[in-house]
């Protein structure tokens, strides 16, 4: 029962068995079940790739990815390139079928934010190929500062786009920019199955197993392997001839590349682009998310994303509207959310004992 | 000489950068000193204490604490808990302070004992506990308090009785009651703190049975008579009634001290250069004695100029405010001179070395991060009782990040920080945020745009601080990455 409890981490038990509760509690409560469920896997394909993105990252060595604001931000940037360029409206696009030029749409999307997050990625790789052993630290506050920075490059960039800058006259792009025009949903509409009032979102959770299969390819293939090796045991990778610092810049640009395809799947099935501060706290969520499903700062695999996320977005779903049969008022889940998600980011802290300082 | 000054230029880039961007932001905005200068001081009486209390971390070892978080929760709970009970004035907030302290400690602790678990991650750890302990802070305002606890006082909650509101007006209860105590009372307070003092070591060395110099013990009583004499001479005892000193007040006093107690030294030292030839004490420097006096000539010159003369007839200091931030800078370095200060050192500079000393590292640590936590909690209390509003879910999310921002301007690194560079922090950081916005607005048309910039100048100011700590270390572990090492740093600076 101990090795249980030491294998799987007390606070993942606690947590799973929260979201059971949360279950009993709200079909004791003659909630709608089948609506809430469908709601839980159009979240988890949300927030899926982004926690994806926290695997080549710790596999290749640099931990928890808390800079994957660098990847979100380009991801944006791609995103609201699109709707300048008015791409979904396109009428030979259109003519086609309106699905199909969202489709396109996103697509577009996705190719520039992976071609942006590519380059500041491998720039990124670089400041964290310096800093080694303290990556975790580094890489939250440069996170913190890209997009305190982009703050300001939102306000000055000459988009003039009406669903993009503010209606009257004000400076800058909108806090929230609407894809209602654009891509909104357009995953999770595709081939989506109806079942009384349980929706399964088809095509986003298509998309997704489609990443995590691209990505556990990837972590099979040579390279992916050797990444591994050198992740796990720098010294001894090295002298099995792997450039480690390499594969490091790999893994942080395939991290950050993943970051920037995953925001973009999150904005459509959310329905918005969040810019400015919405993205800041990002990080933090998607590291959660792969603690809960059994990732340790030095090993993280698939099945702890698809787990972990599971979980994390299960209860975020089911917490709100189960506690406020208790307490009718007030933003729990707001609350919830900031305990749970750094509760288990600290728990994971303390059980690597120093993972971060090599002395 | 040119080696020198390049050497200088390195060693305080940031504070020049700093420097050069306050100066360029304060052109730009086209405001007056009279404007920046009264509003400085009062963020210099608002802040320091928070940031000075940063500095027993850096040196024990723990890097720059993102954990003081937890000690602002602490005094804002006890602020709660004394606004709950309506009381006001200095005893109302002296009945805070010793509140807030226990609490504190308790956090301290706990928040100790974490970070031994994480040793070399405190600094993440902290950023992260600073939140996590945020999400309990929000829970027990937003539903325990009023939920579970009864709450009594309506007005403090929100209409539905559950929840505090999320702002507290704090004009009626504890606003400015530290910053008004009147100089009078602080020299009253003072003196009998004194000879309580003296009173005191007298009888338990005469318990002790060790000797007394009857002489010195006099003259220092006599000494402190005096002073309290004097302020029963009409004139002084009007200037001391009031609980603010004017600025050019405070430039005239210290400048005059400099001088009289730097005379004072060389008088000593002409007149008693004998004696001491056997050298227990080292002899005055006179060239740093001139130099002294020339540095107060040449400042007190300046208060002669009309602008900078106009700015300081507007500023006026609260006196309690800056005497506590003096005796906390007193504080750190008298404590480092200490057995436990020593500790402290030399835990943070190696865990291994210090064991092997036989110096109990994690209850080191643990008695900084108490130490920290409390005088965190206590800056808050100073901060909120002169700001005056308490904003219950806000006041204290922001709190580490700009005190250590502060701190970091001030040049303090990582693994180093100073009182100096505290206060320089503070001065260089908060110009820069009263100007940027005006600056942003002149320039942009915005003032959003000002705002964003001081924000990315906070959070990018941490990130260049962390990351050239981290390539330091990797650096000294291998030697040949050195000279790699120059180029992307620029990068990060810009």
């Amino acid at each position: 029962m101990k090795g249980f409890v030491n294998k799987f981490g007390l606070p993942r038990i606690i947590i799973a068995g929260f979201f059971l509760v949360l279950i009993f509690a709200a079909a004791g409560f003659q909630m709608n079940m089948p609506q809430f469920f469908g709601d839980i896997l159009r979240r988890w394909g949300m927030y899926g790739i982004l926690s994806l993105a926290m695997v080549p990252a710790v596999q290749c060595g640099i931990g928890l990815n808390f800079g994957i604001s660098m990847g979100i931000v380009g991801g944006l940037l791609g995103g609201i390139i699109v709707i300048q360029l008015n791409i979904a409206q396109i009428p030979a696009l259109v003519a086609v079928h309106p699905m199909f030029a969202s489709w396109v749409a996103v697509m577009a999307a996705i190719l520039i934010g992976v071609v942006l997050a590519t380059g500041i990625g491998y720039l990124y790789g670089l400041l964290l190929n310096r800093v080694k052993g303290s990556e975790m630290t580094v890489t939250t506050y440069v996170g913190f500062s890209i997009i305190a920075f982009m703050n300001m490059v939102w306000m000055l960039l000459p988009f003039d786009n009406g669903e993009l800058i503010w209606p009257n006259a004000g400076k800058g792009m909108r806090n929230t920019i609407s894809l209602a025009s654009s891509y909104s949903e357009v995953m999770n509409n595709t081939l989506a199955v109806e079942i009384g009032s349980f929706v399964l979102p088809t095509g986003l959770l298509l998309f997704f197993f489609l990443m995590c299969f691209l990505v556990w390819l990837f972590m099979r293939s040579r390279t992916g392997m050797a990444m591994t090796a050198a992740g796990a045991n720098p010294m001894f990778a090295k002298a099995a001839g792997i450039n480690v610092n390499r594969m490091r810049l790999i893994g942080t640009t395939l991290s950050t590349v993943l970051a920037a395809v995953g925001i973009l799947v999150y904005a459509q099935g959310f329905g918005f682009l969040q810019l400015y501060n919405g993205p800041m706290m990002m990080g933090f969520t998607s590291v959660a998310a792969v603690l809960i499903g059994g990732a340790t700062p030095k090993r993280a695999v698939i099945i702890h994303v698809l787990i972990g996320t599971f979980l994390f977005q299960g209860i975020m779903t089911l917490g709100l509207p189960v506690v406020n049969q208790v307490i009718p008022e007030g933003n729990l889940s707001e609350v919830m959310r900031m305990i749970i998600s750094n509760g288990i980011i600290l728990y994971a802290l303390a059980q690597t004992k120093g993972g971060d300082g090599r002395e | 000489m040119n080696k020198k000054a390049k050497e200088f230029l390195f060693e305080n880039k940031v504070v020049l950068l700093f420097a050069v961007l306050c100066v360029c932001a304060m052109i730009v905005s086209g405001q007056s000193l009279t404007f920046v200068i009264p509003e400085l001081f009062t963020r210099i009486a608002r802040n320091s204490f928070m940031v000075l209390s940063l500095i027993i971390p850096v040196i024990a070892g723990l890097g720059l604490n993102f954990g003081i978080v937890v000690g602002a929760m602490a005094a804002q709970i006890a602020l709660f808990a004394t606004t709950c009970l309506g009381l006001t004035g200095i005893s109302g907030f002296l009945i805070t302070v010793v509140l807030a302290t226990p609490i504190a400690t308790l956090f301290g602790y706990l928040v100790g004992s974490l970070f031994n678990h994480m040793k070399g991650s405190e600094m993440i750890g902290g950023l992260v506990l600073g939140y996590f302990a945020d999400g309990i802070y929000q829970f027990i305002f937003l539903f325990v308090l009023g939920g579970i606890i009864p709450i009594a006082r309506k007005d403090l909650m929100v209409p539905t009785g559950i929840g505090v509101k999320n702002t507290l007006d704090l004009v009626d209860t504890v606003k400015y009651s530290l910053d008004n105590v009147p100089m009078l009372t602080i020299l009253e307070v003072g003196f009998y703190g004194f000879a309580a003092v003296m009173v005191i070591s007298v009888i338990v060395k005469l318990v002790k049975k060790q000797a007394i110099d009857w002489k010195k013990t006099v003259l220092t009583f006599a000494a402190g008579v005096v002073i309290y004499a004097l302020s029963y001479i009409g004139p002084i005892e009007q200037f001391l009634a009031a609980d603010r000193l004017l600025l050019l007040s405070a430039v005239e006093i210290v400048c005059f001290g400099t001088v009289i107690w730097q005379v004072l030294r060389l008088i000593w030292a002409k007149l008693r250069p004998k004696k001491d030839e056997e050298g227990a004490e080292p002899a005055v420097d006179v060239r740093k004695a001139v130099g002294y006096i020339l540095a107060a000539a040449v400042a007190y010159a300046i208060t002669y100029i009309p602008a900078v003369y106009d700015a300081m007839m507007m500023a006026r200091l609260p006196v309690m405010t800056y005497l506590c931030i003096a005796a906390l800078c007193g504080f750190n370095s008298i404590l480092l001179r200490t057995r436990l200060g020593q500790n402290m050192r030399t835990v943070g500079q190696s865990r291994v070395v210090a064991n092997a000393a036989g110096i109990n590292v994690d209850k080191t640590r643990i008695i900084a991060m108490i130490l920290s936590t409390v005088l965190g909690s206590w800056g808050q209390l100073i901060y909120l009782q002169n700001l005056g509003t308490f904003q219950t879910y806000g006041a204290h999310q922001q709190v580490g990040q700009f005190a250590i921002a502060a701190l970091l301007v001030g040049g303090a690194s990582v693994r180093k920080a100073t009182n100096r560079q505290a206060i320089l922090g503070i001065i260089l950081f908060h110009t820069l945020f009263i100007l940027s916005p005006l600056a942003g607005k002149e320039l942009f048309g915005d003032a959003v745009i000002g705002e964003y910039f001081r924000v990315f100048v906070s959070y990018g100011i941490i990130a260049m601080a962390l990351a050239m700590h981290a390539w330091k270390k990797v650096a000294k572990v291998k030697p040949e990455a050195e000279h790699a090492g120059d180029k992307p740093e620029a990068k990060s600076a810009a």
